[in-house]
């Protein structure tokens, strides 16, 4: 049979054993467009949309579940409370008809280096939840992007979700291109200020072979910046934008130069860190 | 066209049309065009990047060639062929015609429906949404400006018609 269109993950996984090789379709807009300029010829696809686990978002302990099939308009409308990151991230895919048809699983499994909700995902240390006959497994997405467009999916597996703690405190997604819609990233920079712990948490997108963060930026910030007041001195964010855009391995291609990319990232990094501490 | 086919039926401004041994691949962009004689959906830049194939899949607005024909079944598909015809325009489509918001009307159906969507869900945008509303439309003839206009003046007849303004001209 060509397409399969089940309705739960049980039948989703059996589908996926009798063929390996088949083509996972959520939202269509990267694979759909791969078939249309003729990148790829789809012998058994697998449509999920039907597929009622990767619906919806949970809240349980603290830690929030978000299903893959959930797209980046729900992201930007519904949830924007829950992930303010997220949904910052989100308002900036494509159009509004790019964000009613694609998903957070498809971000994921498409693993473009820059993918745009995936710099916001690394800050909050995600883990990519995986379904196979074998059992469950979450993977932290660090280790779950291998490369780009490469991910550590085995192929008798399906990503049904993304986890992630609940962090208090101010946050920013920015993101670079040469127009504010329809543009894939040139630079995209994430940032969590993680009140509770204290904690600096930040993720780069388009500057690497997948998203990177920069330990060492993150550890210096986290030490300059005044907590109780979210103050940070001048010199520590010109510094953290310095050592953000140092951490970076960006390529030059048709869309910028790695030099800009380079510099775009640790303007970004700045601009982003400003927006969260108190004026 | 060789390769894996698939026989299905779509649900299309509330027809049920059997498509026979479509190749698995085809977007349901092609589908309307190709094999359902629908033309009203256009067809550009085959990448979602354009808007000129908005259409809607159960109320939600999408670009028809992004969507696996296949994988609209039992879906409700709303084309621009459903929302009016020359005898019967639509209010956006009226609007659009009337502030001379078209000039090679290649972009002109997705964008009545990009207006559909935004003025059924917010019915009295700002500039900043409506313009947010349409950035997934290209019109490379216009400029915008009468677009714009044509919006405004939806907004205002709707507003007048049934708004604590009360008066419609």
């Amino acid at each position: 049979m060509p397409i399969s269109r089940p309705t739960d993950v049980t039948a989703t996984l059996d589908a996926l054993a009798a063929s390996p090789d088949a083509d996972l379709l959520a939202g269509g807009t990267d694979l759909v467009v791969e078939v249309n300029l003729d990148r790829r010829r789809p012998e058994h696809v697998i449509a999920l949309r039907r597929v009622t686990e990767l619906a919806g978002h949970d809240t349980t302990d603290g830690r929030l579940r978000l299903g893959a099939n959930v797209t980046y308009s729900e992201v930007e409308h519904d949830l924007a409370q829950l992930v303010p990151g997220l949904a910052m991230a989100a308002r900036t895919v494509g159009s509004p008809q790019i964000r009613n048809a694609g998903t957070l699983g498809g971000n994921l499994g498409t693993a473009s280096p820059a993918g745009d909700t995936l710099p916001w995902l690394l800050a909050m240390d995600a883990e990519v939840e995986l379904a196979s006959p074998e059992g469950d497994r979450s993977v932290p997405l660090a280790n779950f992007l291998t490369g780009p467009k490469s991910t550590a999916r085995r192929p008798a597996e399906l990503i049904t979700g993304v986890r992630l703690p609940r962090v208090e405190g101010p946050q920013h997604v920015s993101k670079i291109g040469p127009r504010n819609a329809m543009v894939i990233s040139v630079a995209c920079f994430a940032i969590v200020l993680d009140t509770t712990n204290r904690r600096v948490r930040t993720g780069m997108g388009a500057v690497g072979p997948t998203v990177l963060r920069s330990p060492d930026a993150e550890r210096a910030v986290t030490q300059a910046l005044d907590w109780d007041a979210l103050t940070c001195p001048e010199d520590a964010i010109d510094a953290f934008g310095r050592a953000c855009a140092e951490a970076t391995a960006p390529i030059t291609d048709h869309r910028s130069s790695a030099e800009y990319r380079r510099h775009a990232v640790g303007v970004l990094a700045r601009r982003a860190l400003r927006r969260c501490l108190s004026t | 066209m060789t390769g894996a086919t698939e026989s299905y039926e779509l649900d299309v401004d509330g027809r049920a049309l059997p498509v026979a041994a479509a190749w698995l691949g085809e977007s349901l962009l092609y589908v309307l065009r190709e094999r359902l004689g629908l033309p009203g959906a256009k067809n550009a830049c085959e990448q979602g990047e354009c808007g000129s194939c908005s259409i809607f899949l159960d109320d939600v607005l999408v670009n028809a060639c992004c969507v696996l024909a296949a994988d609209a079944t039992d879906a409700r598909i709303r084309t621009v062929e459903g929302f009016g015809d020359a005898d019967h325009l639509s209010d956006v489509q009226a609007a659009f015609l009337g502030t001379g918001a078209v000039q090679c009307g290649f972009c002109t159906p997705g964008l009545i429906l990009a207006v559909h969507d935004l003025l059924d869900q917010v019915p009295d945008p700002t500039g900043l949404e409506v313009r947010e509303a349409i950035s997934g439309n290209l019109c490379r003839c216009t400029g915008y400006g009468r677009i714009l206009q044509a919006v405004e003046e939806v907004k205002a007849t709707r507003s007048g018609a049934s708004g604590p303004r009360g008066e419609s001209p």
